[in-house]
C-alpha cells in the first residue's frame, strides 16, 4: 500500500511578534505566533538571554491563560456586601471618577490612609514611583512573603542575592550547592545550568527536606530538618576553619576582616566599627602594629590581635569574633547532627568536597584584569563552588541570618564573583547595602505633597526608622519599625490585618494590584476574610472602608473589592523589564526587556499601568501632570517607558538611548526606543568584556563600566561584609543606647536577633509551641514547575498536570500511623485544622509534610466549574499558618515573621497528622470549604476553550462525539 | 493488518528522540509545548473535554511520570516523559485493519493516516507503551508524529526544525536525531552513556533510547579534613597561626 502523502512544510501562522512571558517570574523571550491577528502558538526566542530558545510548561501554557474563560470583561462595582461577588458593571469614566475621587479626598487630607499594595507585579519601578508622588508610606510588593529575608542578607553582606542578583558560574562550577525550594524562580536560567553541571559532571548537592524536581537528579540529596539549614552551614564553616581551608588573601583584599571593632562592654560604641575622624575604617598594621585607614594597609593588615585604639578603647578585628565563633563546639558537626537530622559524618565530606573543589581544584582563567588598586593580574582565579538558595531559607524566621551564613561560607572560600563561584548580575554589586533609604517618618508625609523620597529602601541604624518618638510604626504594615528594622521589600503580609484591626491607625482605601490576598496570599485565609468584612461597631461601614482591585483574572480576591478595574493580559499591553526593578540580567552582561501588545484587547479592559498614570494625571501628581496640568504621557505607559527620566538620562529602559539611540545605560529619551527594541526581539543587553566579569567588587574596568551605565555613582571599590555593623546599631538600641530607644518590650528582641555576626536560632514557632511533641511534623509548600500562583491552577493545560493537590509524608511514617496512600487525615496547628487526602513518598525527611503550593481553589473563583478537582479536593496549607506567634510574657503577639526583616515565616509551621474521622474520610473533600463563589458579570462561557483550527492531517467532519 | 517497510538496510534512516533521565526534572516543558504545537500543527486540535470543569481530560502526545525507585533516604528519583517509540517492529501498525498505521520507509516515523483511522483502538491495545491517545471528539486515534510538520518545514528557521519538545526542554535532556546513523551525536550519545530502549524483550524495537541517571561514584569522597597543628593550643589559635604563616608568605 502506498503511504499516505503528508504535507510537512505548512505555515500555520501569518506573523511572529517578539515579546516577553509573564507565565512567572522568570520573564523569558518568546515569540508569538500569529494568524490572521490570533495568537497560534507561542515558542521560546532562541537570541533572548534569559531562555536561549528554551520555554518552560508554564510559558507554552501561555495561550489558554491568554484566552481564559475567568478573564475579567469590564469594570465592575460592588453592590452586594462584601464576599457576596454582587457586582454591576459600569462605564470605565465612571470607575476612573470614582477611583480618583476616593484617591483625591484620601491625598488632600492624610495621603497615609492609602495602602496601595501590588503582587507579583512586574513594574514597580513605576508602582513605587507612584506611591511616592501620591505621598504616602504604605506600598509595597509581595516581597515580604517571599524573598526579602533572600535579598536583604545578600545586599547586606556583598551587595548582591541569590536569583535575580546573581547565579552560579554555570561554566566553571565543580561543586554546586543547592538549598531549599528553588523551582519556582530564575526556572529556566537554572534548568538550564543544571543541564550544563550534569554535561561537565560537575556534582550537584541538594540540601531539602524534599526531594523532587532539581533535588531528584542531584549527585547527592540531604533531607535536612525543615529550618535548620543554618546550622548546617556553620558546621561546615566550622570544618573548614579548623582545618585552615579559607582563603585569607580574599578575605584581607576584599572584605573587612581586619576592620578593627570597638571592644568596649556596655559601652555606647561596643561593637561598632572603629573608624578615624574622617569615617574610614581602621585596622592594625600587622608587622608595626600602627593603626591606619583600611584602605592605606594593603595586604597588610592584621586578622586577629587585639589593640588599643587612641582613645584607649580596646579594638580587635571582626574576623577573630567570627573565627572564635564558629570553632567552638556548638557548631561542631557532631552537635548539629540530630537537629539537622543530617550525620556529622555527611557534614563532614561535604566540608571535605568544598575544600577540595575550592582550594584543591582551584581553576585559572587566561584573563588578565586589574584591580581597583592598580594591581594587574596576569590570570583570573577562581574557587568552583557554588550556592543557590531561595525560599526554604527565605520563609523562616530565621531566614535573614540564615542566608547571612550561607554568603559567609562563599566569602571564606572566596567564591563571590569568582570563575566557578557565585556571580553578580549587573547592576549588581552595589555597596552593602545600597544607599536608598525608605522615606515617611513623622513629618515627611503631608497632604497633597509626594514623600521626600521612595516609600522602601535600607536602613542602617535605628535613626532610620519610620517610627514616632514613641516608637510606633508610621506605616501600615509596620514595616522599618523596631518589629522590623530591615523591611526592605514591606510587609504585605500583615496589611489587612493591621488595617482591620487599625494598628497602628485605621486607613480609608486599600488599593491591590495582581495580589490574591484573600487566598493563597493570605496567611489564615479564615481570618483575612473576616478582616475584609469587619464592621465597625458603631457605625456599621466596613472597617476598611474602601477596596480597588485590579486584576485580569476572576480570582479569590475579586468578591471582597468595591471596586474592580479589569486589567489585560500579558499578550495585551507594554511592559518593561526595568534594570530599576528586578533585572533580567545575566553575569555576563547586563539586560532589559520590553513586552508589546501582540493582540488588542477583545473586553472592556485596561492594562493597570496605564489607568495607574491616568488616575496620577487626574490626581494632579507631580511628575504625571505637567505644568498646564495636562497628563505629561498622554500615551500611557509606553509615552511613560520611553520619556521618563529617574534621574537625569536614566529612566525605565537602559538601552538604545540618546538622540541617535546608541546610548547605553543613561542618555537622553529616544523616541524611537520601543521600535528599536522590537527590532531586536524585545531585550537588549550590553555585555561585558572578559576582563570585566570577575572580583567586580574591584574591578576597575568593571566600575567604570557600571559608573558608565549609571549603575554606580563612583568608581570605587566595594567592600564585602562578613560583619553587619547596622545590626550592631539596633542591638545597642536593644541594650539601652543611642538617642532612639525601642520600646521595652522590643529590647530583648533586639539583643537576642540582631547579631552583626550571622548565627543559627531555633525559627520562633517551634520555639513558641514548646513542646515539640504536641506538633511534630514540619509543613511545608513548594510550587510545581509546572505552574505559578493562582493564576496558573485555571489553565485548561495546566490544570491537567496538576488539578489537585495533596499531602506528601515520608512511607515509613504513614506505616506508623498505619496509614496508606490516599487516606484522608487532618492536619491541625496551633491556628487551625484541614482535611486533606495524603500520598506517601520515600524522598522526604521523615519529620515534615509538604504539599504543593496555590492549587487548592475555592468553588467558583477562576471560573472553574464549582466542583472541579481545585476546591473539592485541593487545599491551602494557608489555613493552618498563623499570623502571629502565641502570647508572649507581657501577653504581646509578635508577627510569625523574620524579627530583623519582618519576612513572613509560613516555612515554620509546625502540625500534627491524625486519620481524619469516618464521615470525614468518606466525603472524601479537603476541609475547610468556603461558600461557592459567583461569576462576576460578563464571564465567559467556561466550557468553551480556544482549539486550534483543524491540521491538515485531521479531517473534522469525522468527529463522532 | 498493516505491514511495515523493509527498514534492514544499512545506512536505513531512524528518526527518534533520546531522552536523559540523568537530567529530567520533571519540568513538563516538554508535554506542554507538544500539546501546544499539535494543538495547531497537522494533528490539530487536541481535544481537551471539560476543560475548566470537574474532570479535564484532554489528548497528549507526550506525558511525564514521577517515580521512585529503592527505599528511604537511598530512594532515586525519576522522571520518565512517554511518548511514542517509533519502533522499528511497530506492533500498532501491524495490528492496524486498515492501514492507517504505518511507518514511513524514507525516516521510520511511525504517523496514523485520519482518513482510514476507523478509531477502533486495536493500536492502543497493541502498543505495550500507552503511547497513543484516542481523540474522543474527533473519534480518530493520534500520537506523537517527532513533529514531522516542524522537522522539515521550511518555514521555521533550520535550528527550530526540531521536535515542539526538544526546543522546549530546558536542561537539555531531550535530543533528535537519526538513530539509524551509528555517528550521529544521537548515536553516539547512546553509546557513551549506555543508553537502552524500553522493554527490549518485547522485540518491538523501539528506535527512541533513554539515558540512565550517570552513576554516583560514592568511592571518589574525599578524607574528613585534618585540624591545624598544633597540640594543646585551642582551635583558635591554631588557627591563627596558620593565618599568620600563610599571610606572611
Amino acid at each position: 500500500m502506498a503511504e499516505p502523502r503528508v504535507e510537512t512544510s505548512l505555515k500555520s501562522w501569518d506573523e511572529v511578534k517578539s515579546t516577553t512571558c509573564y507565565m512567572c517570574a522568570c520573564r523569558c523571550g518568546i515569540q508569538v505566533h500569529l494568524k490572521d491577528g490570533q495568537v497560534r502558538h507561542i515558542e521560546g526566542n532562541r537570541d533572548h538571554p534569559v531562555n536561549k530558545g528554551v520555554l518552560c510548561g508554564k510559558g507554552s501554557a501561555g495561550i489558554q491563560q491568554h484566552l481564559s474563560p475567568a478573564r475579567l470583561t469590564q469594570p465592575l462595582r460592588r453592590v452586594g456586601p462584601r464576599g457576596a461577588g454582587q457586582f454591576e458593571p459600569i462605564s470605565w469614566d465612571e470607575a476612573l471618577a470614582t477611583a480618583s475621587g476616593w484617591l483625591a479626598e484620601i491625598r488632600a487630607s492624610d495621603p497615609r490612609k492609602l495602602a496601595f499594595f501590588t503582587g507579583r507585579d512586574q513594574s514597580q519601578a513605576l508602582t513605587g514611583w507612584w506611591a511616592q508622588q501620591f505621598g504616602t508610606p504604605n506600598f509595597a510588593a509581595h516581597g515580604g512573603f517571599c524573598s526579602v529575608n533572600m535579598a536583604a542578607a545578600g545586599l547586606y553582606t556583598f551587595g548582591g542575592s541569590f536569583w535575580e542578583f546573581g547565579e552560579p558560574d554555570w561554566e566553571h562550577t565543580r561543586l554546586f550547592l543547592l538549598f531549599g525550594v528553588a523551582e519556582d524562580h530564575s526556572s529556566n536560567p537554572i534548568k538550564i545550568g543544571l543541564g550544563k553541571l550534569k554535561a561537565r559532571g560537575a556534582k550537584v548537592v541538594s540540601i531539602n527536606p524534599v526531594r523532587s524536581g532539581y533535588s531528584a537528579i542531584a549527585d547527592e540529596w540531604v533531607g535536612i530538618r525543615p529550618g535548620t539549614d543554618g546550622l548546617l552551614v556553620g558546621a561546615l564553616i566550622h570544618e573548614l576553619l579548623r582545618a585552615g581551608k579559607v582563603d585569607l588573601d580574599y578575605l584581607q583584599r576584599h572584605s573587612d576582616a581586619a576592620w578593627l571593632l570597638i571592644q568596649d562592654p556596655g559601652g555606647a560604641e561596643d561593637g561598632l566599627i572603629a573608624r578615624n575622624e574622617a569615617g574610614e575604617p581602621l585596622v592594625r598594621h600587622r608587622s608595626t602594629g600602627a593603626l591606619l585607614p583600611a584602605k592605606e594597609a594593603g595586604d597588610e593588615a592584621a586578622l586577629h590581635g587585639a589593640c588599643t585604639l587612641a582613645d584607649g578603647r580596646k579594638a580587635i578585628p571582626s574576623f577573630q569574633l567570627l573565627v572564635e565563633r564558629f570553632l567552638d563546639e556548638a557548631y561542631s558537626p557532631e552537635r548539629v547532627a540530630e537537629a539537622c537530622s543530617v550525620p556529622a559524618e555527611t557534614i563532614r565530606r561535604l566540608a571535605a568536597e568544598i575544600a577540595r573543589a575550592a582550594f584543591e581544584e582551584a581553576i585559572e582563567l587566561d584573563i588578565p584584569w586589574t584591580d581597583s588598586q592598580g594591581r594587574r593580574h596576569e590570570k583570573t582565579r577562581g574557587r568552583p563552588v557554588a550556592l543557590h538558595a531561595m525560599r526554604g531559607i527565605s520563609a523562616h524566621s530565621n531566614g535573614f541570618q540564615t542566608c547571612r551564613l550561607l554568603h559567609l561560607l562563599q566569602l571564606l572560600i572566596g567564591s563571590i564573583d569568582v570563575p566557578g563561584g557565585f556571580l553578580y548580575k549587573p547592576p549588581y554589586p552595589k555597596p552593602p547595602p545600597p544607599g536608598i533609604k525608605p522615606a515617611g517618618k513623622p513629618g515627611q508625609v503631608e497632604p497633597g505633597k509626594p514623600l521626600p523620597g521612595p516609600p522602601l529602601g535600607f536602613v542602617t541604624g535605628p535613626e532610620d526608622l519610620l517610627v514616632d518618638v514613641d516608637g510606633q510604626p508610621q506605616r501600615i504594615d509596620k514595616a522599618f519599625s523596631w518589629e522590623a528594622p530591615l523591611a526592605a521589600h514591606g510587609l504585605m503580609q500583615r496589611v489587612i490585618a493591621n488595617a482591620a484591626q487599625r494598628d497602628p491607625y485605621g486607613i480609608d482605601l486599600l488599593f491591590l494590584y495582581m495580589a490574591n490576598m484573600s487566598w493563597n496570599s493570605a496567611v489564615n485565609v479564615p481570618d483575612t476574610i473576616a478582616h475584609l468584612t469587619a464592621t465597625d461597631p458603631d457605625s456599621g461601614d466596613y472597617v476598611i472602608p474602601r477596596i480597588i482591585y485590579s486584576d485580569a483574572y476572576a480570582s479569590e480576591m475579586v468578591a471582597y473589592t468595591d471596586l474592580i478595574l479589569p486589567d489585560t493580559t500579558y499578550l495585551e499591553r507594554w511592559d518593561c523589564i526595568s534594570l530599576l526593578d528586578r533585572p533580567i540580567s545575566d553575569a555576563e552582561g547586563a539586560a532589559d526587556a520590553i513586552r508589546q501588545p501582540v493582540v488588542a484587547p477583545d473586553r472592556d479592559v485596561r492594562p493597570f499601568q496605564d489607568v495607574l498614570l491616568d488616575l496620577g494625571a487626574r490626581l494632579g501628581l507631580p511628575g504625571m501632570t505637567r505644568e498646564d496640568g495636562t497628563p505629561r504621557f498622554p500615551g500611557g505607559y509606553s509615552d511613560y517607558i520611553v520619556n521618563h527620566e529617574r534621574a537625569p538620562g536614566v529612566g525605565p529602559l537602559a538601552g538604545f538611548r540618546g538622540e541617535d539611540g546608541e546610548a547605553k545605560g543613561k542618555g537622553t529619551p529616544h523616541p524611537r526606543q520601543l521600535e528599536r527594541y522590537i527590532e531586536q526581539g524585545c531585550f537588549w543587553r550590553s555585555e561585558l568584556a572578559p576582563e570585566e566579569r570577575y572580583y567586580r567588587f574591584a574591578n576597575q574596568a568593571y566600575l567604570d563600566w557600571a559608573v558608565s551605565h549609571g549603575f554606580l555613582p563612583k568608581a570605587e571599590p566595594i567592600t564585602l561584609r562578613l560583619y553587619c555593623e547596622p545590626l550592631q546599631r539596633f542591638r545597642l538600641a536593644g541594650q539601652g543606647h543611642g538617642p532612639l530607644l525601642p520600646p521595652e518590650r522590643e529590647r530583648a528582641r533586639l539583643t537576642r536577633y540582631f547579631d552583626p555576626l550571622p548565627f543559627w536560632y531555633q525559627p520562633l514557632e517551634e520555639e513558641a509551641i514548646g513542646d515539640a511533641a504536641a506538633y511534630p511534623l514540619h509543613a511545608v509548600t513548594q510550587r510545581p514547575m509546572a505552574m505559578y500562583h493562582s493564576w496558573g491552577s485555571q489553565n485548561a493545560w495546566l490544570r491537567q498536570i496538576h488539578g489537585w493537590n495533596r499531602l506528601y509524608m515520608a512511607r515509613a511514617r504513614a506505616e506508623d500511623q498505619e496509614l496508606a496512600d490516599g487516606d484522608w487525615v487532618a492536619l491541625e496547628s496551633p491556628h487551625g485544622r484541614i482535611v486533606v487526602q495524603i500520598a506517601v513518598m520515600e524522598g522526604v525527611n521523615p519529620d515534615t509534610v509538604w504539599t504543593w503550593n496555590a492549587i487548592g481553589k475555592r468553588s467558583g473563583a477562576w471560573n472553574l466549574a464549582p466542583d472541579a478537582p481545585e476546591a473539592r479536593k485541593g487545599f491551602l496549607l494557608n489555613h493552618l499558618i498563623g499570623e502571629l506567634l502565641p502570647e508572649r510574657e507581657g501577653g504581646y503577639r509578635y508577627a510569625a515573621s523574620d524579627p530583623i526583616t519582618g519576612q513572613a515565616a509560613w516555612y515554620d509551621l509546625r502540625v500534627r497528622l491524625s486519620r481524619a474521622s469516618p464521615e470525614e474520610a468518606a466525603a472524601a473533600q479537603s476541609q475547610p470549604q468556603f461558600a461557592t463563589l459567583p461569576q462576576p458579570p460578563g464571564s465567559a462561557d467556561r466550557s468553551r476553550l480556544r482549539q486550534g483550527p483543524a491540521g491538515a492531517n485531521h479531517k473534522p467532519d469525522r468527529g463522532t462525539a | 493488518m498493516t505491514s511495515l517497510p523493509d527498514t534492514s538496510a544499512a545506512g536505513q534512516k531512524k528518526l527518534g528522540l533520546v531522552i536523559d533521565l540523568d537530567t529530567c526534572v520533571g519540568c513538563q516543558a516538554c508535554a506542554v509545548s507538544c500539546k501546544e504545537w499539535n494543538d495547531q500543527g497537522m494533528s490539530a486540535p487536541l481535544s481537551d473535554r471539560d476543560p475548566h470543569g470537574a474532570d479535564p481530560l484532554g489528548v497528549w502526545l507526550n506525558r511525564v511520570h514521577g517515580y521512585e525507585a529503592g527505599e528511604g533516604a537511598e530512594a532515586q528519583g525519576v522522571y520518565f516523559p512517554r511518548s511514542c517509540l517509533h519502533c522499528e517492529d511497530a506492533a500498532c501498525v501491524t495490528v492496524c485493519p486498515t492501514g492507517a498505521s504505518y511507518k514511513r520507509a524514507e525516516d521510520g516515523i511511525v504517523l496514523v493516516d485520519p482518513d482510514t483511522c476507523i478509531g477502533c483502538k486495536l493500536c492502543s491495545w497493541a502498543c505495550p507503551y500507552g503511547a497513543r491517545e484516542y481523540d474522543q471528539d474527533q473519534g480518530v486515534m493520534k500520537k506523537c508524529t517527532l513533529c514531522v510538520d516542524r522537522i522539515y518545514n521550511d518555514n521555521l528557521q533550520p535550528e527550530d526544525r526540531v521536535p515542539a519538545c526538544v526546543k522546549a526542554c530546558p536542561t537539555g535532556a531531550r535530543h533528535f536525531g537519526d538513530l539509524g546513523d551509528p555517528d550521529s551525536a544521537v548515536s553516539r550519545l547512546v553509546d557513551e552513556r549506555e543508553g537502552y530502549g524500553l522493554l527490549p524483550e518485547l522485540g518491538y524495537k523501539p528506535v527512541n533510547k533513554y539515558l540512565p541517571p550517570r552513576r554516583r561514584d560514592a568511592a571518589a569522597a574525599p578524607p574528613s579534613l585534618a585540624s591545624l597543628a598544633g597540640e594543646g593550643d585551642g582551635l583558635t589559635e591554631r588557627f591563627f597561626r596558620w593565618a599568620d604563616r600563610v599571610l606572611s608568605r
